[in-house]
């Protein structure tokens, strides 16, 4: 605890957490997109700290992450739609989706124990798309979750008076609804990080640990090595339940199409990118993932009439031969991640 | 006579048509060191993997501490009070050494994701409790100052200190060694005898398997040789040096 009386990480804090306050207010001079773009970026740290728990704690690669993100993000459509007339609050909704996700992580998580790298990655990649053609196809005979048209006129956030959409006054300022969204996401992650830390340092994150270094040495030392992956995949899903009911929350509107191959894809490559296994290293990936692609979507366009007088390539394809370039890479130069863990930047360096 | 910890009764174990171990039948009494001998390809390891729940036995059965030991899942076998070590060292190489014994203390301690995630007073208590333990361990098998060191870039003698202070962290009545001497000079094994010897002083039961048959004679109150997966003889070392078929056994007839 001491070390939070330090006056430098009090520093720190404290400028971050100015930082973080005054962002949404900076990003909105740039219109509400650039706060909505915020948002995501912050439902993806989100969604890389619950993969991480898997691939990043555990060793257990899981294709099929966005599968959960899609059970949470229907469990509260759902709930609160008029699609079957209920409209829960939101807090009540968000465990429910969680616990939802979690009993589908154990679903998936239990066939897959034996298996593992190359094998386990194409079993959870087919769940996903179980998943998501199910969202698909649950339409008839009885009308669930309404096809590919998707579910609409999903609630809005709302605790007790305070409604997250549309503009209110706060003190004299005006605070619009993606940037009330910020402000809830941003105290949500921090939970997520704090639980994230506090697992990593665990019993539990001990255990994860071991059971990615060498399965058959944690089961001798008594690793239930079942129930700890097994508690790996749920604590992972449960994140990404909760990811898919604030999705839905501020999108007000789901369809499978949210949910295929390349968001789980990309979950991914922001976990590996950023440094497994290293929460602040896939926090950075999550955001940067999320961020530079809209930066080059929007800056790409008119840097080439800029440059050249004319566009001449089209910016949507422009946007991802650069993305991919930069995997690539980011890759080549820093295998370990942007930001790995000390351990881990010592392991590849180690040469062994 | 003193207390049998641990009987095997008739294990037998096949892979296809290789009989790895045909009936063995062996008592390891409470407090000795047991020497577990043979050739390459005995069936030494088997037997030990038999025992770990590693490897599920074709035929009969364990009893260890009074009860019946069912070999079905590794983890049991730890929560039972068997602890090993691995032939190949297996530790977890990335994590460091003082984490490697920490782990070790899994299986005696409780603390859940709840625990874990709220940080209650009897987390924390049990967290200090697992550190101190494993900083103690690490002295105890002389390797307290490399606590912080990564696993893999220990010393290979180190490595195997590591491993015993991992099993030992268990609170093992019954310590299975998988040739810890291999790969060691002179100086590292009697450093090894000696460590070995203490831990059984401090009321660890130890089965020894070992090819250094000098280092076995040595130290094993009894000894039993393993011959194509089958018994030769159990007793104690003076007279299973002198017996016929053991010298056969090693030097081929």
């Amino acid at each position: 605890m001491s070390k939070w009386l330090n006056p430098r990480s009090a520093l720190g804090i404290t400028l971050i957490t100015l930082a973080l306050v005054a962002l949404p207010f900076v990003a909105a001079m740039g219109g509400q997109a650039w706060v909505r773009i915020l948002n995501f970026a912050i439902l993806y740290v989100f969604l890389a700290l619950g993969l991480n728990i898997v691939v990043g704690f555990a060793g257990l690669l899981d294709l099929g992450y966005v599968a959960f993100y899609a059970v949470g993000a229907y469990v509260y459509a759902l709930l609160a739609s008029p699609h079957f007339g209920l409209h829960w609050p939101f807090w009540v909704i968000l465990p429910i989706g969680a616990a939802v996700a979690c009993v589908f992580g154990v679903l998936l998580g239990s066939p897959t124990l034996k298996l593992r790298g190359d094998y386990l990655a194409i079993v959870t990649l087919g769940f996903g798309e179980i998943v998501r053609i199910f969202m698909n196809n649950l339409n008839a005979p009885i009308n669930i979750t309404n096809g590919p048209q998707g579910i609409t006129l999903i609630d809005p956030v709302a605790i007790g008076p305070l409604k997250f959409s549309g503009t209110s006054d706060f003190l004299g300022f005006a605070i619009s609804g993606p940037q009330k969204y910020y402000f809830l996401l941003i105290v949500l992650v921090i939970f997520v990080i704090i639980i994230n830390l506090r697992l990593q340092h665990s019993r539990i994150g001990r255990a994860w640990q071991a059971i990615r270094e060498d399965e058959i040495a944690a089961k001798a030392v008594g690793i239930n090595t079942r129930n700890i992956k097994l508690l790996a995949f749920a604590m992972g899903a449960s994140f990404g339940g909760i990811a898919g009911g604030i999705f839905s929350a501020t999108q007000g509107f789901v369809s499978p199409e949210s949910f295929s191959l390349i968001e789980s894809i990309m979950i991914l490559a922001m976990v590996v990118l950023g440094g497994m296994g290293h929460i602040p290293g896939v926090i950075l990936g999550a955001v940067l993932l999320t961020v530079l692609p809209e930066v080059l979507r929007y800056g790409v366009g008119p840097l080439q009439t800029a440059l050249f007088g004319t566009m001449l390539v089209d910016p949507e394809s422009l946007r991802m031969l650069i993305f991919g370039l930069a995997l690539v890479l980011v890759m080549r130069f820093k295998p370990a991640g942007l930001w790995p863990s000390p351990e881990r930047r010592r392991e590849l360096q180690g040469g062994d | 006579m003193a207390e049998t910890l641990l009987a095997a009764k008739a294990v037998a174990k096949h892979f296809g048509g290789v009989k790895a171990l045909c009936d063995v039948s062996l008592s390891i009494r409470r407090g000795e060191i047991y020497g577990l001998i043979g050739p390459n390809g005995a069936g030494k390891t088997t037997f030990f993997n038999c025992m770990t729940g590693l490897y599920i036995p074709d035929g009969g059965s364990f009893e260890f501490d009074g009860a019946p030991l069912v070999a079905d899942a590794p983890h049991h076998a730890a929560a039972r009070g068997i602890a090993r070590t691995f032939q190949n060292i297996r530790l977890f190489g990335n994590m460091t050494a003082l984490e490697n014994v920490m782990v070790g203390r899994h299986v005696r301690t409780r603390a859940g994701v709840l625990g874990a995630i709220f940080r209650n007073k009897a987390t924390r208590h049990e967290e200090a409790a697992i550190r101190r333990r494993a900083e103690d361990l690490l002295h105890y098998v002389r390797i307290g100052d490399r606590a912080d060191d990564l696993a893999k870039n220990l010393s290979y003698g180190d490595q195997r200190r590591l491993e015993i202070a991992r099993a030992l962290a268990t609170d093992p009545q019954l310590l299975c060694l998988d040739e810890p001497a291999a790969g060691m000079n002179a100086t590292e094994t009697g450093e090894l005898r000696t460590l070995i010897d203490g831990i059984r002083s401090d009321g660890t039961t130890i089965l020894l398997i070992e090819h250094d048959v000098k280092l076995v004679m040595g130290l094993c109150d009894r000894v039993a040789v393993l011959d194509y997966g089958a018994l030769v003889i159990e007793d104690v070392p003076a007279v299973v040096q002198k017996d016929q078929r053991v010298i056969e056994a090693y030097l081929g007839a």
